[in-house]
């Protein structure tokens, strides 16, 4: 594979920004529809690299590439290169990465049809693209956190696409300010690894940590650093908050975020740096704890949302709980195979989301119902993505949760019972969402002043085609995406034992060992719970709420964290306190030394200006007494 | 055979056939257009003959007094570059003079002919000729407008000028005196042999250094700068700051690595004089800068600033051992990123300000609105002259801070990149001038195709050498070759 195959990948959609924002503006105000192709194209083209990548991965000793650095300059003795690092977790996340951004933009031609913003949309998602496969392609955790900004940037750009909403605009906001929180822990656990080993090269830091150069204390404050990093663009418990307002944006860019760039972004950052966490028993056990402690805290909040999205978005952060679980309890292997089928479920669920948007108006599912007939394709792909999230076999949620289970099983029987309980919840909210937006009766869409969109008073429809068949292509991925690892094919290559050999009997024997068989039926019993609930109403959700009020409360308001967040730390402990405290320093201490200083740099460049008067002949003398000080400080000194 | 040894400087010789066809040319046609036509092509025959002779590293002719080596070529090159820019930016400003188009082109090829051949001299008689031929020329080309600033300005260059001269010229008869000649590697022969600074040594190396440090504008030689730069045609200020310096830097880098190179404790002699020199170089063009309202004068502090970070690299050249050609070519480097960041900045304030007819900084108010592009790419280079990503003005300051450090002089880097962030404070003035304001008048503001291409090609090559540095490093790693060591 030629060296520049794995540079392309990154440099196609970047390219593909850099075309539409800067060369083909002129042109695209009245042909918008080009700004689409130019992203597929690039986006397509590059998909295309990555499965090679993978290929040759797959291929190659120990799964690993070496792919010379580019010596970026030689500038005296200093060396700067840039390089990729190419190894099956690389190859992994560029295919997920690719792949679901290809649907998403095929998709994003029917849902953003017509918006004003069509060009810029575009511009924006290959830039996000972009910066996500820098991320993971770079070897060099500086570089990686200059692309991990990126990413950030790119949400933030995105998730405020409508900015004249307000509401999309602190949405974006609170994304890029939360995740910040957490990013100040990654550049201090970079501090400290360049304090602590003088280099940024991952490969090295590995070797380092192998060799036990790197250990002990400084190690799992790194660890714990870059977890901090992690737990914030991968919206982990308390850093969680921004995710849900994050719905804000583009339903596509939503599915974007949730399935392959943002928020697998930390999940990918902690498998990068797997070998780190793996030499502190306490840097394991915290991403273990917060990851089983997120997974059941947000699918509890996931049970009584109203707004589809939403729920949807509860469920991505309690499934990025089970990856930092399956890293925090098993390997990168468990981890990243939950990422991969995630990525093509979960995207699914969004663009199906998106769809019935398209088709009624409306996010809220208490305005929907009955729209099986209407959009029968949605409801198909909505449904096999709904079963393949709560994990029923043989669908892919099934494999990659199943191999959680068994590590937290063999890890913590707290964990265990944790993950276990999340699989009954999980179970419960996507078919609770499934049967309140696509069964029953007809509620009439959004009422006609809150759309996006135009008014649907000629009532539901099914989109496109052009959003139809990327859902078609993901339902594909979201059942068969599980089996690449039935006989361990998957974790073989990102380095774990395989354990199955035989294809049928590992498929089928899932039934004879007894821990994915309680999951499963905990599964059926949520979705069975789900049923009764709102099909067939044996049991009435009013009333349950109403029973048990305080709890009902106290998830529907999220625990009140937002709460929380804006009068606990926002308004008394930062701005009364310390923004206070900050003011005052500013405007006592850092104003006046600044201003002081500025006083006298000016005040300095006025005398030094009156010396500066145009007459000549005074010129003439300050190059003589100029030479000669000069010549009498060298005798002086010599 | 001397007729023989005429072919090394086929460049100038070209050069000047062209000068003087212009005169000839401008006698009888009416149409001026055809003269900078003539004047770009006479600076593309004379840097087709300069590239003729790259390949012939380190030999000297006429009897030692000038020499053909890469580090000379390479400078004529650059030279030649500026010129050619320089003609295409003056092509709407010449209709200021009315008359006497011919004789600009003329005498500024005459005057980059001197800068030729003080880049490629190694002798001091024929350093002091080629100076002069290259001063003189300039004198006239700063008067060249002839009103009362600019005459005022010509005649303010031409005595201190001569003052500048006399000193220059003083400290090369002392040390000829000292040593017996005035050969660069005939002085460094003799050098060899000596261990002991003695005071006629010190006092003849300090008057050198003072009379280039008025070629480069270095404290305390540089209140010059900005009266003359303001009261010049801003074409001439553009050629003045970029070519002028960079042909006195590479002569003063000739001469203290050729004839003040070694011994040891020759080096470490002006290697600090230099520093200091330096220090207050950065220092007070930067803090006089922040006080400006007048682009051009702003542009004259800038350009001391400038000179000083160029020292840095020299002083460190000074602090190595001989053999270390890296911090050379970081000098090299600089100037070269210099020049076209310079040189770009003036194309653009040329077109602005003929325009509004200003060079008031707040008569750039909104400029952002009124032209784009230019006002684009004036933002550009002043993030070069910054020394930020991504623009070679970066790299440059790089290259030449990390030169230095290696060399012990990490107090003189610390001063420098104090200095680097004041100068941030003025060049973003103009910037934000530019976008944040609005403008007094809607009036687009538009350039003629010349100056854009000009532009664009400095635009360019700011970009691509921040990008992409490696070629253009491997290009000035080849241009340390100098004759005699």
């Amino acid at each position: 594979m030629p060296t520049i195959v794995p540079w392309l990948i990154f440099l196609l959609p970047f390219a593909s920004f850099l075309l539409i924002g800067l060369i083909l503006r002129p042109f695209l105000n009245k042909w918008p529809r080009v700004a689409g192709y130019v992203t597929i194209g690039a986006v397509g083209l590059a998909c295309a690299l990555a499965f090679w990548v993978l290929f040759a991965v797959m291929g190659a000793p120990e799964h690993k590439l070496m792919v010379d650095d580019i010596q970026w300059a030689i500038i005296g003795n200093l060396n700067i290169h840039i390089g990729v690092l190419v190894d099956a977790l690389t190859a992994v996340m560029v295919v997920v990465v690719t792949f679901v951004s290809l649907m998403v933009q095929i998709y994003s031609q029917g849902y953003m049809k017509g918006d004003p913003g069509y060009q810029r949309y575009y511009a924006f998602m290959s830039l996000f693209t972009a910066c996500m496969l820098g991320l993971v392609l770079a070897n060099n955790i500086l570089f990686m956190f200059v692309f991990w900004e990126g990413v950030g940037l790119g949400s933030y750009l995105l998730i405020g696409f409508w900015f004249h909403k307000p509401s999309a605009a602190n949405a974006a906001k609170k994304a890029f300010i939360v995740t910040r929180a957490g990013d100040f822990g990654f550049l201090a656990a970079i501090l400290l690894l360049y304090a602590s080993t003088g280099t940024f090269d991952t490969q090295t830091l590995y070797n380092l940590v192998a060799t036990g150069a790197l250990a002990g204390t400084t190690l799992t404050w790194v660890a714990i650093g870059i977890f901090a990093g992690a737990a914030g663009k991968s919206a982990q418990f308390p850093l969680h908050v921004w995710l849900p307002d994050a719905m804000e944006g583009p339903t596509p860019v939503s599915s974007l975020i949730h399935a392959a760039t943002m928020v697998a972004a930390g999940v990918f950052l902690v498998a990068r740096f797997y070998p780190l966490f793996q030499h502190s028993a306490e840097a394991m056990t915290t991403v273990a704890v917060i990851g089983a402690f997120t997974a059941i805290f947000a699918a509890s909040m996931g049970l009584v949302m109203n707004d589809i999205k939403r729920v949807l978005a509860y469920s991505t952060i309690s499934q990025l709980g089970y990856m930092m679980l399956g890293l925090g309890v098993g390997s990168v292997a468990i981890g990243i195979f939950h990422l991969f089928t995630h990525a093509f479920f979960k995207c699914l669920l969004f663009l199906g989301s998106g769809s019935v948007n398209h088709g009624t108006g409306t996010f809220d599912m208490r305005l929907m119902g009955g729209l099986r007939k209407a959009m029968p394709w949605t409801y198909a792909t909505f449904v096999i993505g709904s079963l393949s999230l709560a994990g029923i076999w043989p669908l892919a949620g099934f494999w990659s949760k199943d191999q959680i289970l068994v590590a937290a099983f063999a890890n913590n029987p707290v964990l265990f019972t944790l993950a276990i309980v999340t699989v009954f919840m999980t179970a419960f909210y996507m078919f609770r969402a499934v049967f309140m937006t696509f069964h029953g009766e007809y509620k009439g869409g959004a009422v006609p002043e809150h759309g996006s969109h135009d008014e649907h008073s000629h009532g539901p429809h099914e989109s496109p085609a052009v959003m139809v068949a990327p859902m078609v292509v993901l339902t594909v991925m979201a059942v068969c995406a599980g089996w690449f690892n039935v006989t361990g094919g998957f974790s073989q290559l990102l380095g774990s034992e395989a354990e199955g050999t035989n294809l049928v009997a590992s498929f089928l024997g899932v039934f004879m060992h007894p821990l994915p068989l309680a999951s499963l039926i905990v599964a059926l019993l949520g979705i069975f719970l789900a049923y009764a609930m709102y099909l067939k109403k044996w049991i009435s959700p009013e009333k349950i709420g109403n029973a048990l009020k305080p709890i009902y409360t106290l998830l529907y308001r999220k625990y009140f964290m937002d709460e929380l967040y804006e009068n606990v730390f926002v308004k008394t402990i930062l701005y009364n306190g310390i923004f206070k405290a900050m003011a005052m320093f500013d405007s006592s201490i850092v104003d006046g030394t600044v201003n002081g200083v500025a006083n006298t740099t000016a005040g300095a460049g006025g005398v030094l200006r009156k010396i500066q008067n145009g007459q000549t002949q005074l010129y003439v003398i300050s190059i003589a007494i100029g030479a000669i000080a000069i010549a009498i400080c060298v005798y002086l000194f010599h | 055979m001397l007729i023989d040894e005429m072919k090394y400087i086929t460049p100038e010789i070209s050069l000047l056939c062209f000068a003087l066809l212009i005169v000839v040319v401008d006698l009888f046609v009416t149409r001026k257009g055809v003269l900078p036509i003539l004047s770009v092509i006479g600076a593309l025959v004379a840097a087709f003959f300069t590239v003729g002779l790259w390949g012939n590293g380190g030999i000297s002719a006429f009897n030692n007094m000038i020499a053909i080596d890469q580090f000379g070529l390479f400078f004529k090159l650059l030279i030649l570059a500026s010129l050619v820019l320089v003609v295409m930016a003056s092509n709407k400003y010449v209709l200021k003079f009315e008359k006497f188009q011919g004789e600009y082109y003329a005498v500024l090829m005459l005057s980059a002919i001197g800068l030729m051949l003080l880049v490629s001299a190694v002798n001091l008689i024929t350093i002091y000729v080629s100076l002069e031929l290259s001063s003189i020329s300039l004198y006239a080309l700063v008067s060249f407008l002839k009103d009362k600033a600019s005459s005022e300005a010509g005649l303010k260059y031409l005595i201190l000028g001569a003052v500048a001269s006399a000193i220059l010229l003083y400290g090369m008869a002392l040390t000829f005196g000292l040593t017996g000649s005035t050969g660069l590697t005939a002085i460094a022969d003799y050098f060899r042999t000596s261990s002991t600074a003695s005071p006629l040594l010190l006092t003849g190396l300090v008057l050198i250094i003072a009379g280039f440090g008025f070629k480069i504008a270095s404290v305390p030689f540089q209140l010059w700068v900005p009266d003359v730069y303001e009261g010049a045609p801003t074409p001439i200020t553009a050629y003045l700051s970029v070519a002028s310096k960079a042909a006195g830097f590479a002569v003063i880098t000739r001469i203290l690595m050729t004839a003040f190179g070694q011994p040891d404790w020759l080096h470490a002699e002006w290697a600090i004089i230099i520093a200091v020199l330096a220090a207050l170089t950065m220092t007070v063009g930067n803090v006089t800068a922040l006080v400006q309202t007048n682009i051009k004068r702003l542009f004259g502090y800038s350009s001391i600033a400038q000179a000083g970070y160029l020292m840095v690299g020299l002083a460190a050249m000074g602090m190595a051992t001989q053999g270390n050609a890296d911090i050379r070519s970081g000098i090299i480097f600089f100037l070269f990123s210099y020049t076209l960041t310079n040189l770009g900045a003036f194309i653009a304030i040329i077109a602005i300000s003929n325009k509004i007819d200003s060079d008031q900084i707040a008569d750039y108010t909104g400029m952002g609105k009124r032209s784009p592009l230019l006002a684009g790419a004036l933002t550009l280079f002043l993030v070069s002259l910054t020394g930020l990503p991504p623009t070679a003005g970066l790299i440059a300051k790089i290259y030449i801070f990390n030169g230095a450090v290696d060399q012990g002089l990490l107090w003189l880097v610390v001063i420098a990149v104090i200095n680097s962030v004041i100068s941030a404070f003025y060049y973003f003035r103009v910037v934000k001038v530019m976008w944040m304001g609005e403008p007094a008048s809607q009036d687009k503001v538009t350039s003629s195709w010349p100056e854009w291409t000009a532009l664009a090609v400095c635009c360019i090559m700011v970009v691509i050498i921040g990008v992409a540095p490696g070629a253009f490093v491997g290009l000035t790693q080849a241009a340390v070759k100098m004759f005699g060591i």
